[in-house]
């Protein structure tokens, strides 16, 4: 039996990480994922562990590429804003192939925005907020639970891929207490890390660890091998859930908390006796197109939900390529979409479909 | 048959890039020495910066981490938090350390993060080609300040050595010059005791060298060195900044 | 089927917060799916302060409240900004010693405890949620004394502790006011 604690979820990512074994936390504050910080300064010590704040969060991510240049398991955190400021030190870790666990708890944006639930990142975070072809793993928990097995997943997934992964929560996700269970111990599982710089011992050539090839030629080689790395997490990682969607009229995408909210309004549609169903991408990166390509010939239509203007809704659209109809409600800046937004939707496409 | 000269074991042996007359070769052998005399290239982290010396990750024989530009101090803090028993050092131009990545350096400093920083300082960009850089003397013609540095426009050179020692982070810091013999030897005693005050533990330390660009300054190599010990220590005076009594 | 959806809203300092968390916690002692989600930034320094409890038999599906079943209001902000969110049924509690507005509403079931009060009375301003806290354990069933006080046992610090019985005993004063 675990452990059941009643816990924030910000406090969740933290002991997630140490249970993954991650011993190195670099970081600079910011509202709403302040009490992942707090933990880790409080918990890492404990644990024979490093917890370092930045001077930026530039400088954070710089430390994190160092850390993770040694072989170490590392994390760092950050809202929105200060996620713009690691995205030169992602695409330079993203060159130089090295794993770390990025946690982004969104606020609403653009520019220093607001402190409220937002997911207006979702461009940044799967499309490459840094310049280069590059991609991140993209996790996207929607419990407090999820948050905690997908922390442990995400540094899994960075050691096996040599690549960086994104827990892209939002300031719900983060601020929210809800139960979670703890498992015994953890399943850590170990990679290969013959190429980290961590001293060569006189045992070996000198490991470099590098994101520059001038050559063109070269460069070009690095990038095909990049493509395949990606290619193959595309095919082998692809997540997602499907809830109520067998004979759905209107099926529901939607991610993180917002797929809560839908899941409230499919409560409310039943009790109308309309058929709502929800495909829930747990991966946004890579995105579930075999998800969504099983269900397909279910719904007379797709209805994007999201607390943006419509980002992975072009995601939704490239998979379904035409096939069904696909519709977008959401809310900006900080604002929750209610199921009342939802259902007002819903039947607004129903109409037009009927 | 004696052997009385040989590269240092700490230095790989490729070419290097470098233009002819340029210091940065001697630098890097200064380091390299240091390494093999204190036998620690098997548990040593290197950091390259961005600037001329951006790929000497391929030089130096001990392992190499290539940083962003003037990000190194913050790469090496991660690199020195995860192996605390690891020598690591940063080598950074005056354009690395002294514009991008002040926040860096100053901070690494303030901490007293326990590695050691050489700092070349040639008072311009060599790599993108001869602009200004934080460290150019006033007059001084580059290609972003082609009638001179004018102090109402481009404000004023900065003394990383003197400012750096205000704070109470650094243990040792101490500006040398390589323009002749001579100051090559004190410049290489600097740099080792630079290495053994991180592997005492006492942390921050940080040997800034000064350093010739003929190509960029258009002069000879040997007009050059003339630059370094006319112009350049007047305006950057050589000595120890903090720790001159440190015994290690 | 039960489902309870519950606003604490008022100053921050009040103990708006952490009377949330603990009829959060004793839920889960009762094996009960539960959720708490606080407002947060500046509105938390001194400003007015809420939290959202939902406490469900079922999964919950967002913590974030439109409407809610109970309503605790400790200042008038705080009753002007919610008494609407009540649904017809519901049940609001007030802390009449703090809370001088009354609603408009009809259609509901309402509690005033001059809280503040009579936790001034007996020494101690902390203890005024606790009153409240009573009042809507009773009248929702939401949770139950027993686990409420499994819950301080777990939530307070040990040197905390002693308080205890006294708290409880401040909550059935309340739970019958």
């Amino acid at each position: 039996m675990g452990e059941k604690l009643l816990m924030k979820g910000n406090e969740v990512i933290a002991e997630a990480a140490i249970r993954a074994g991650c011993r190195h936390y670099f970081g600079y504050p910011i509202t709403p994922q302040t009490e992942l910080m707090h933990y880790m300064a409080k918990k890492m010590p404990k644990v024979g562990g490093v917890f370092l704040q930045a001077e930026s969060e530039v400088s954070a991510i710089n430390m994190v590429y160092g850390a993770a240049s040694t072989g170490k398991r590392v994390l760092t955190s950050s809202s929105s804003p200060g996620i713009s400021l690691k995205q030169e030190g992602i695409s330079y870790a993203s060159g130089a192939q090295l794993p770390a666990v990025i946690v982004n708890i969104m606020r609403g944006g653009p520019g220093l925005g607001g402190i409220q639930p937002s997911q207006s990142d979702y461009f940044q975070a799967t499309k490459g907020g840094g310049h280069g072809d590059y991609h991140m793993i993209v996790l996207a928990p929607s419990s407090v639970q999820e948050l905690y097995e997908l922390t442990v997943d995400a540094f899994n997934l960075a050691d096996k891929y040599r690549i960086l992964t994104m827990i892209l929560g939002d300031g719900i996700l983060g601020q929210m207490m809800e139960v979670v269970n703890f498992r015994d111990e953890e399943k850590i599982e170990t990679y290969d890390k013959s190429w980290a710089a961590n001293g060569h011992k006189n045992e070996r050539e000198h490991n470099t660890i590098t994101s520059i090839h001038i050559d063109p030629a070269v460069l070009e080689q690095w990038n095909i091998g990049y493509q395949k790395k990606y290619q193959l997490i595309t095919e082998s990682e692809q997540r997602y859930e499907l809830y109520n969607c067998d004979d759905a009229e209107i099926i529901l995408v939607a991610y993180g908390s917002v797929a809560r909210i839908c899941k409230g309004a499919i409560k409310e549609a039943a009790a109308q006796g309309i058929k709502l169903g929800l495909i829930r991408p747990i991966t946004l990166w890579p995105f579930p197109v075999k998800g969504i390509e099983k269900i397909i010939d279910i719904p007379k239509a797709f209805l994007t939900v999201e607390m943006s203007s419509g980002q992975m809704l072009e995601d939704v659209r490239l998979a379904v390529d035409g096939r069904k109809p696909v519709y977008f409600t959401g809310r900006m800046g900080g604002m929750i979409p209610t199921v009342k937004n939802i259902m007002d939707k819903v039947m607004e496409i129903k109409e037009r479909h009927s | 048959m004696a052997v009385v000269f040989r590269p240092p074991h700490a230095l790989c042996d490729v070419p290097m890039h470098y233009c002819p007359g340029c210091t940065h070769g001697i630098a890097h052998r200064l380091v390299a020495e240091a390494i093999d005399e204190l036998g620690i290239e098997g548990s040593t982290v290197g950091v390259s910066p961005v600037g001329c010396a951006y790929n000497n990750y391929l030089y130096f024989n001990c392992d190499m981490v290539q940083a962003a530009h003037g990000r190194a101090p913050a790469v090496a803090t991660g690199i020195k938090r995860s192996l605390p028993d690891h020598a690591v050092f940063t080598y950074q131009g005056d354009g690395d350390l002294a514009a991008i990545g002040t926040a860096e350096i100053v901070h690494a400093a303030a901490r007293g993060e326990n590695i050691t920083v050489i700092f070349i300082n040639n008072t311009i960009y060599g790599m993108t080609s001869g602009q200004m850089a934080p460290t150019t003397l006033l007059g001084q013609v580059t290609t972003t300040t082609p009638l001179g540095r004018d102090p109402k426009v481009n404000g004023y050179p900065i003394r990383v050595c003197e400012m750096l020692a205000t704070l109470q982070g650094p243990v040792y810091i101490e500006r040398v010059s390589l323009h002749d013999i001579k100051h090559i030897r004190k410049a290489k005693e600097a740099v080792k005791k630079a290495f053994k005050v991180q592997l005492a533990g006492k942390g921050f330390s940080l040997v800034e060298i000064l350093s010739t660009c003929p190509t960029n300054w258009g002069l000879t190599p040997i007009e050059a060195l003339k630059r370094i010990e006319n112009e350049m220590i007047p305006h950057y005076p050589l000595g120890v900044f903090a720790g001159a009594d440190l015994e290690v | 089927m039960s489902l309870h959806e519950i606003i604490i809203a008022g100053f921050g300092g009040q103990g708006i917060l952490s009377g949330g968390r603990l009829i959060a916690y004793a839920g889960m002692l009762e094996d009960k799916n539960v959720s708490f989600f606080p407002s947060y930034g500046p509105e938390m320094r001194g400003g007015t302060a809420n939290c959202m409890v939902v406490v469900s038999d079922s999964d919950i599906a967002s913590p974030v409240l439109n409407s809610c079943s109970a309503l605790i209001v400790m200042n008038n902000p705080s009753i002007e900004k919610f008494e609407s969110w009540l649904k017809p049924g519901g049940i609001l509690i007030t802390d009449s010693s703090m809370v001088t507005k009354k609603t408009s509403r009809t259609d509901i079931k309402v509690f005033e405890i001059p809280a503040t009060q009579l936790a001034s009375e007996i020494g101690n301003k902390t203890y005024s949620i606790v009153y409240l806290l009573g009042k809507l354990i009773k009248e929702t069933g939401c949770a139950k004394a027993e686990s409420f006080e499994k819950a301080l046992y777990s939530v307070l610090s040990q040197k905390k502790h002693y308080m205890i019985p006294e708290e409880m005993e401040v909550l059935r004063v309340g739970m019958d006011y």
